[in-house]
């Protein structure tokens, strides 16, 4: 059924999507925090910045990586002169694009819990002598599970059904690069439909199940 | 009222032409697409008929043909795929011809890089070499081909990135994320000068020749305009045009 | 002796705040005025939940902030305790884990026997493993009380716990609080715009209005300020301390002593020696220029006229001496023009009603 580079494909993609999740709670957190808190004029343009990766065409945003994460784009340029190799074809290019690409699917959700959030309940809880810090670790991130959890399964899930962007900064390279996505796409391209079907069930199975998963768990709120 | 009673009559004009003229769905490798443009500009000129072009990987468009697009031409990179399209009856096997030969060469943005290729390939001192996806693309195929003929393939096999066609394969090397790629002549030169950078036309002995073929699909069967475009996509002006764009010509048979 | 110096300007987009205030050491001082007049923005300023532009806060011999030394102690350093308008219970923990929050972070928490009596004062010992939901709206702001007494504050700030309650609500928690204050012997910052809180908590009272303070002083004295709105208005009341003298069983009558002279109120039998305190309504109080009949069922006390004024709804309203103590009369203006007022002149009150506060 499945080849060995099929099962590399997987391995990689949960391996990215695991990553990509996680820098992304440690980013979005923060930001979702920002957002929800300030009136500053800034607030809606930053919206608007996080929100790209949702209308912009995945090509659209794996062509600019491609160029500003190139050896003459000014980031590519940036990382030579401290020594670094250029991220496209490598797989931390690929983390850094998923992390670009999901970061609203992200974002979103937590900052709608923050949000939503009861301001009062932080004050009581600064009133109770809880440090900031220690009232969004106790109050305010435990009453925002919901948006956390959201946030976690459409993050992974997005990041594994990632494909334009990666297309465009991969270079399709076997254990590096070539998620599942790419792997199937090249069973398609290469008219192997059998392995397609493969893969395609799989990916449509997941997707479903974790559809499947975020509804029970929006029940149950 | 003068005024309206004449976009009225040029209205009506264009109206009529539309009537007598067809639309023609063509299918192309994304490596033939730029001259398609200006062969169906003369072909409209010639016949009054349109053509409505979708362009592609050709392992994508035929799995689009074999899915029911409604394509009724196909102009592939290679001469498997029409052959293939052929053999499950969804193309008229007398109407493949080969419109164009592919020429492969190796590109590189920077001027001077290629002033000796092999060299450069040999001493191996770079990150990415580019080339499109062998498995689905035929320039790709061909580029492996060329650095098995030169003993090659194992040690730069680690170097090697792949676009999904060769239209990404050549934006990988214009970006500068691969120092150096296989791409088709067609897309680095413009009547005959380079547009950009260095690049070395790899000798036709290196590879198996590019055979770019055309076919009728059996969807095109009642078209006569179809028929009709490839009539002239094999005619002398058009093969001229063809040239120009840095193909080579099928030898007369 | 001063417990609390403030000063606060704080600027906000249509609002000014510009108060310049001191408090008592013991008892419940209360603020009050209409809505929107900044008895809230006071209290967050003393919480420090606002920053003002210029702030100065001083409580006992802490520091709390001086904007002109670029010192602000931020709310989680200033020990005290906040009670909101609605309970801000945490929705996620238990009864026990909400009272615990606060509880487990000082140094120096209420003693487990001082927070067993609160437990019990406010009777919430049976809720202890609820949620917040599951409480009703009384329980939760009891629940809230108790939270903020958990953390021993050396000052506990109030911001109208009662105003989202019912009536019956009002009713349950309303006495737990002076008690409260009693037991503990805490200081208590208490915000309210509600007539019957102001004289049933009150001992010191700060009038505000349009982020400014416009009066303050012992309750009695600000309640009988005749040139504030609060004895201008149908609800004028005063209060005064009395004592339990004797019960008549037979009647039903309380027999109440205070410096002015002897009351009797219908009531249920307190015991002797009780110190109570009264409200009463100005137009519950009515003048005569006799001298009381013996045997009369409710005698008329001697008077002394300190001030008048009359308002636009046709009333006048007088400040008596009576004892020690101030008390409110309002009359009609005519029935006041028939008496033919002086001031210094010595009157009859009658006092037809008052309500037992404590």
């Amino acid at each position: 059924m499945l080849t060995l580079e099929d099962w590399t494909a997987i391995a990689l993609t949960l391996k990215l999507a695991s990553l990509t999740t996680f820098i992304l709670l440690l980013i979005a957190t923060p930001l979702a925090w920002h957002l929800a808190q300030t009136q500053g004029w800034w607030k809606a343009p930053l919206n608007a910045l996080v929100a790209l990766p949702l209308v912009l065409p995945p090509t659209v945003l794996g062509f600019y990586l491609l160029v500003v994460l190139g050896p003459k784009g000014w980031v590519g340029q940036s990382m030579q002169a401290l020594g670094l190799e250029t991220l496209p074809f490598s797989f931390t290019g690929l983390l850094v694009a998923s992390v670009l690409y999901s970061l609203p699917f992200v974002v979103q959700p937590i900052q709608a819990a923050f949000s939503s959030l009861d301001r009062r309940l932080l004050e009581a809880a600064l009133t109770l002598r809880a440090h900031p810090l220690d009232a969004f670790f106790t109050v305010a991130l435990p009453l925002s599970k919901q948006g956390f959890l959201t946030a976690i399964v459409l993050g992974f899930a997005h990041t594994v059904g990632e494909f334009g962007v990666v297309l465009m900064i991969g270079g399709n390279i076997s254990g590096e690069t070539r998620v599942v996505s790419v792997q199937l796409y090249n069973h398609v391209e290469a008219m192997n439909y059998q392995a397609a079907h493969s893969l395609a069930a799989l990916l449509v199975l997941f997707a479903f199940s974790v559809l499947l998963g975020l509804y029970y768990l929006n029940r149950g709120k | 009222m003068k005024k309206r009673l004449l976009s009225l009559v040029l209205l009506n004009s264009v109206y009529s032409s539309v009537l007598s003229a067809d639309e023609v769905y063509v299918a192309v490798a994304s490596n033939f697409f730029a001259p398609l443009a200006v062969l169906a500009q003369a072909f409209k000129a010639e016949t009054g008929h349109e053509l409505k072009v979708s362009t592609g990987s050709t392992g994508k468009l035929y799995a689009q043909i074999e899915h029911g697009a409604p394509f009724q031409v196909f102009l592939s990179a290679d001469s498997k795929t029409p052959q293939q399209l052929v053999a499950a009856k969804l193309a008229v096997a007398e109407s493949q011809f080969t419109y164009a030969l592919g020429k492969l060469v190796l590109w590189s943005s920077e001027p001077n890089k290629l002033a000796e290729p092999v060299e450069v390939l040999k001493k191996n001192e770079f990150q990415h070499l580019a080339l499109a996806n062998p498995t689905t693309a035929p320039y790709g195929k061909a580029a492996l081909e060329v650095l098995d003929s030169l003993g090659l393939s194992q040690s730069l096999a680690s170097k090697q990135v792949q676009g999904e066609n060769i239209s990404q394969t050549y934006d990988f090397v214009a970006t500068g994320n691969a120092e150096l790629g296989f791409v088709a002549l067609s897309q680095v030169q413009k009547e005959g000068e380079l547009t950009q950078g260095s690049v070395w036309l790899i000798p036709e002995d290196l590879y198996t020749p590019i055979q770019q073929d055309a076919v009728l699909l059996v969807r095109g069967q009642a078209q006569p305009a179809a028929l009709s475009f490839l009539k002239f996509l094999a005619s002398k002006p058009a093969q001229t045009m063809i040239s120009a764009y840095g193909y080579g010509l099928p030898k007369a048979d | 002796m001063v417990m609390l110096t403030a000063h606060f300007q704080l600027k906000l987009e249509a609002f000014e705040l510009q108060v310049q205030l001191q408090l008592p050491a013991t008892g419940i001082s209360v603020i009050t005025g209409a809505s929107g007049a900044g008895k809230s923005l006071l209290l967050r300023c003393i919480a420090g939940l606002e920053s003002p532009q210029i702030g100065y806060c001083q409580f006992k011999d802490e520091l709390w902030q001086d904007s002109s030394r670029r010192l602000f102690l931020a709310v989680y350093q200033r020990p005290l305790g906040y009670v909101f308008q609605e309970a801000c219970l945490f929705p996620h923990l238990t009864v026990q884990q909400n009272i615990a929050y606060g509880r487990k972070r000082v140094a120096l928490p209420q003693a487990q026997a001082h927070l067993e009596l609160v437990l019990a004062l406010l009777n919430i010992k049976h809720l202890l493993h609820r949620k917040p939901a599951k409480l009703s709206g009384g329980e939760k702001q009891r629940v809230a009380i108790a939270r903020a007494l958990a953390v021993n504050p050396k000052l506990l700030l109030m911001d109208e716990p009662l105003a989202s309650l019912d009536q019956a609500h009002k009713h349950e928690i309303l006495p737990y609080l002076r008690r409260l204050q009693q037991e503990l012997a805490l200081p208590i910052v208490y915000v309210t715009h509600s007539p019957r809180e102001i004289t049933q908590l009150a001992d010191y009272l700060v009038l505000m209005e349009a982020g400014k303070v416009l009066a303050s002083g012992a309750l009695q004295a600000v309640l009988t300020r005749l040139d504030l709105p609060l004895a201008q208005s149908q609800r004028a009341s005063s209060v005064i301390q009395a004592e339990v003298l004797a019960y008549d069983a037979e009647f039903e009558l309380l027999q109440l002593k205070f410096s002015g002279g002897i009351l009797s109120l219908p009531h249920t039998e307190l015991a002797k020696g009780n110190l109570l305190r009264l409200r009463i309504y100005a137009r519950d109080v009515s003048l005569s220029l006799q001298p009381p009949r013996l045997l009369e069922a409710s005698p008329s006390l001697p008077a002394q006229v300190l001030a008048w004024v009359d308002h636009s709804s046709g009333y006048t309203t007088l400040s008596l001496q009576v004892g020690h103590e101030q008390l409110l009369a309002q009359l009609t203006r005519k029935a006041a023009t028939l008496l033919g007022l002086k001031l210094g002149q010595t009157v009859y009150a009658e006092i037809k009603n008052a309500a037992i506060l404590s």
